[in-house]
C-alpha cells in the first residue's frame, strides 16, 4: 500500500535524485516475511527474545506494514505477543 | 480427542527453594489427580518480570505440559492456583490445535519435497523448454 504511494511520486524523486546521486526510480527494498523465509510453523509466547524483535520501543506491537510479516504469521505473532503480555514476558506498555 | 495443555505459572521470588518445590510437587498430583497427564514439567528458573507483578519484579517460572481428555482438569487447576497464595501469575494455553497445524504443515512440506527431487534438477531446463515449445505448437 504504502509502496503504491512512494513509487508513483516519481517528481519527488527526480529532485531527490539530482541531489541525492543516481537513485532516480527510489526502489525501495522488498519486505518480506521474516516466518515465511524461515519456514517457522509455530510462533511460541515463550520465546520472548524473538517476539522483541516484533514490539516497539514503547511495547506496542509493530504493524505489519512495517515489520513486513504477512497476514496469517501476523495474526499468530499478535496472540505470541498478547500471551506473553500476559504472563510477564513482554510489557503492555514499557516505561521509558 | 484429547487436549494438549500448557500451563505456565509464576512464584513469588521470596519463596525458599523447599518451599516451592513442595509447591510444584503438590500441583503435580494435584494435576495427575484431576485426571491430567503431566507430560513435563520444566523450571524455567528465576526471570524478570516485565511489569511489576504483586510488587514483585521477578518470579519463578513453572511450565507443566499436560495432555487431558476435557477442559475439567485445567479449571481445576486454574482454581488451585488462583487460591495458591505463592503463585503470583499463571497462563493456561491450549496446544494440540497449534500442534496439530504444525504437523499438518510439516506433513504437507515433506510431501512436496519428496515430490519435488526426482523431477527438481530438470523441471527448470524444462520450463524453459515448455515456453519454447508452446509457440511452434500454436504456430
Amino acid at each position: 500500500m504504502n509502496d503504491g504511494k512512494r513509487t508513483p511520486g516519481s517528481g519527488g524523486s527526480a529532485s531527490r535524485g539530482s541531489s541525492g546521486g543516481p537513485k532516480k526510480p527510489f526502489l525501495r527494498r522488498r519486505k518480506v516475511c521474516k516466518f515465511c523465509v524461515e519456514r517457522v510453523d509455530k510462533i511460541d509466547y515463550k520465546d520472548y527474545r524473538m517476539l522483541q524483535q516484533f514490539v516497539a520501543e514503547r511495547g506496542k506491537i509493530v504493524p505489519r506494514r512495517i515489520s513486513g510479516t504477512c497476514t496469517q504469521h501476523q495474526r499468530r505473532l499478535t496472540r505470541a505477543i498478547k500471551q506473553a503480555r500476559q504472563i510477564a514476558l513482554l510489557p503492555f506498555a514499557a516505561e521509558l | 480427542m484429547n487436549r494438549t495443555y500448557e500451563l505456565v505459572f509464576i512464584v513469588r521470588p521470596d519463596l525458599v527453594d523447599d518451599e516451592a518445590d513442595k509447591l510444584v510437587t503438590g500441583l503435580e498430583t494435584a494435576a495427575t489427580g484431576s485426571g491430567a497427564t503431566l507430560r513435563k514439567t520444566e523450571r524455567l528458573g528465576r526471570r524478570r518480570l516485565a511489569y511489576r507483578v504483586r510488587g514483585f519484579r521477578e518470579g519463578n517460572y513453572v511450565l507443566f505440559d499436560l495432555e487431558t481428555q476435557g477442559p475439567e482438569p485445567i479449571g481445576e487447576l486454574q482454581r488451585r492456583l488462583r487460591i495458591s497464595e505463592p503463585v503470583i501469575k499463571f497462563l493456561a494455553v491450549r496446544t494440540d490445535e497449534l500442534e496439530k497445524r504444525v504437523e499438518k504443515n510439516r506433513r504437507h512440506r515433506e510431501a512436496r519435497l519428496a515430490r519435488r527431487p526426482a523431477p527438481a534438477a530438470p523441471s527448470a531446463p524444462e520450463s524453459v523448454a515448455g515456453e519454447h515449445a508452446e509457440p511452434p505448437a500454436a504456430v
